[in-house]
């Protein structure tokens, strides 16, 4: 089902955390809500839930105004960071009872539960309780309860938080995968770019109540419309020069170093303020933008080592390249960046 | 139980138990004679009983004197002590729920002046409460002191279970409310069983507080038809004209045998009221 969150706007008293805040989830999407911690994700996704009364604004499923119906009429499944089980039940009560509520016949309720936890893989642990459940477990328990009701929306905070490494990995593709089997719609909150790139449709990256920019996950990492955006996405992250624009071209700061722009950026005006960025990956032996600097870390991670290369000002770029082992700290290197990767952005972190 | 065991290899234990029981001699043959004393007779002056007796149990089939007969008594104490644990239990577990959770005005002043009024010496409230009984024609009625001990029990029920609220994570009700969930039915069926330990250990608190309360039924419901145990057992010594201290003493064992065995069966109960606050 869509969802269409229109001019939403939601304070507490007199902070506003977001104001006049317009997003579509397209039916059947996974739409993940990416940004830092306090920007106001769990407050769009309680809204939309119906925990949260919305001060402003309407919010649609499909063509309905959901906006002032409780959450107990508005058919939103939610998994919460914590996952809220209720310790007191087994696993099948905890998924039979958003059916109880519903006064579905005791049979029914057994078959679906049987059916959902067959989908989320649980269906030996149903008669043990939430305490004698591992994390991955508990999250699987969480999920089918949620979606046990068959619901329009699914709504996942933060799902995977809690879990270490390894679990992470396997629920990421679980969860895409249990979305994909049913086709629900869902948002996913998370501050994690790895999930967000890897579980969902789209993202739509948060910073401080407002939506920079919302695109499918390859389309924001090799276009980002700032440099936030740019920064938050990637890892290891993206490194940033900060200089002038002279000449039509890209002036260091505290350095000799000139730089072309990249071909098809609007020059700027002479003197203003610029920020390149460049993806480790962009930045090596291979490329048509030379940059002399010092190796001052070398960080080895298996199929490929991590370079960190400091330039005369003091900035760092990575480099990230298959292992060699011809490098070593405190080489003088002259690797180049790529030019058509180069991403410019002005003084106010907008994309040139 | 396992654990003490444990503890005690580092040390001989007999010395302590030895010495604890030297020192617990007194009341242990304190409690014996309160119970032999009601079985048996023993001459004057001496210790050793030299007949055994039921006698001293009469009063059970038998109405003495001008006294009530004890069976009418006993269950104005049994109606007492559990219709105030009632309402203390319903006052507390839905009071302390809106103190906890909800967005109340004059909250903070509410929770002040509970915790006021527990930390108040109630009998200092007696005189007051007499003329206010009398008033509304409570006076001398099993009601009235009903209503008035559930009113003094009910701050500290009202604070503990507030207290026991606030540790149930928010999450677990949202969960709930998000299930499509009635507030009403979050309340009842997901957070109600957290708290069952809180409820069990404040019900028997108030249970055994109305049926040892003494001061309350003596001044506000004296007369015969609203009597309890309690005042029942003061007016045996009160009787100077026929005094019978192996009387008192088997009404006083009369008295505390079901908070034995109340005890008996809540104990676990009681032993768990910090472990099963809210779990994972
Ligand atoms: N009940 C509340 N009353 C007042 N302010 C609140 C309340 N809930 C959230 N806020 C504020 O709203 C802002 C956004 O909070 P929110 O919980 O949505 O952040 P978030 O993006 O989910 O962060 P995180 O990643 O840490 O969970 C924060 O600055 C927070 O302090
Ligand atoms: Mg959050």
């Amino acid at each position: 089902m869509r969802i269409l969150l229109d001019k939403f706007s939601k304070s507490f008293g007199t902070t506003k955390v977001i104001e006049d805040l317009t997003l579509e989830v397209a039916d059947g999407e996974m739409l993940a809500l990416l940004g830092p911690s306090g920007c106001g994700k769990s407050t769009t996704l309680f809204a939309i839930c119906g925990i949260h009364k919305v001060t402003g604004g309407r919010i649609l499923f499909g063509d309905r105004d959901v906006t002032d119906l409780p959450s107990q009429a508005r058919s939103v499944g939610v998994v919460f960071q914590s996952y809220a089980l209720y310790p007191h039940m087994t696993v099948a009560e905890n998924i039979a009872f958003p059916l109880q509520v519903k006064k579905v016949a005791p049979d029914q309720i057994k078959r679906e539960v049987d059916a959902i936890a067959a989908l989320v893989h649980i269906e030996n642990l149903l008669g043990r309780r939430p305490a004698e459940l591992s994390g991955g477990q508990q999250q699987r328990v969480a999920l089918a309860r949620a979606l046990v009701r068959k619901p329009d929306v699914l709504l996942l905070d933060e799902p995977l938080a809690n879990l270490d490494a390894k679990l992470r990995l396997e629920m990421r593709s679980e969860i895409r995968r249990i979305q994909l089997e049913t086709g629900i719609t869902a948002i996913l909150v998370t501050h994690d770019q790895v999930e967000a790139m890897s579980m969902c449709d789209r993202i739509a990256i948060m910073n401080a109540g407002e939506i920079v920019q919302l695109a499918t996950p390859t389309e924001m990492y090799h276009n980002p419309r700032t440099a936030f955006v740019a920064g938050f996405l990637g890892n290891p992250p993206i490194a940033f020069l900060r200089g002038t624009a002279r000449d039509g071209g890209f002036a260091l700061d505290n350095s000799d170093i000139r730089l072309p722009l990249p071909v098809g950026t609007l020059s700027p005006a002479d003197g203003s303020k610029l920020t390149l960025g460049i993806r480790p990956e962009d930045f090596g032996p291979l490329g048509d933008i030379a940059i002399p600097g010092k190796v001052s870390f070398v960080e080895t991670q298996g199929r490929e080592n991590l370079y960190d290369v400091r330039l005369a000002d003091g900035s760092v770029l990575r480099s990230i390249q298959p292992v060699r082992g011809d490098i070593a700290v405190g080489n003088e290197v002259a690797w180049s960046a790529s030019g058509a990767k180069v991403m410019v952005f002005g003084e106010n972190g907008a994309r040139i | 139980m396992a654990t003490q065991t444990q503890v005690s290899a580092n040390f001989k234990s007999w010395p302590v138990i030895l010495a604890l029981a030297i020192v617990s001699l007194p009341l242990i043959v304190m409690y014996l004679y309160f119970f032999i004393d009601t079985i048996t007779d023993s001459a004057p002056g001496s210790l050793i009983p030299n007949a055994i007796t039921f006698r001293h149990w009469d009063f059970l089939w038998q109405a003495r004197g001008n006294r009530p007969s004890i069976w009418p008594v006993a269950l104005n104490t049994l109606v007492f002590a559990t219709t105030v644990t009632i309402i203390v239990l319903l006052v507390s577990s839905t009071a302390g729920y809106v103190l906890s959770r909800l967005n109340v005005p004059g909250r903070g002043f509410f929770l002040a002046g509970v915790m006021v009024l527990h930390a108040f010496p109630s009998v200092t409230l007696i005189v007051a409460i007499f003329l206010v009984l009398q008033m509304v024609g409570l006076y001398n009625s099993l009601y009235g002191v009903i209503l008035v001990k559930a009113a003094l029990e009910m701050p500290l029920g009202i604070w503990l279970m507030k207290g026991f609220y606030d540790t149930v994570p928010w999450e677990i009700e949202m969960a709930g409310i998000a299930d499509g969930a009635s507030r009403f039915t979050v309340f009842r069926r997901l957070v109600l069983p957290q708290v069952r330990p809180a409820l069990m250990a404040l019900g028997l608190f108030a249970f055994l507080s109305s049926w040892s309360e003494y001061i309350l039924p003596q001044v506000l419901a004296p007369g015969a038809k609203a009597q309890v145990l309690s005042v029942y057992l003061a007016s045996l010594i009160a009787d100077d004209n026929n005094f019978d201290l192996s009387l008192f003493k088997a009404v006083g064992v009369f008295y505390i045998i079901p908070v034995l065995i109340l005890f008996l069966f809540f104990q676990k109960h009681l032993m768990n009221i910090y472990g099963g606050g809210s779990k994972g």
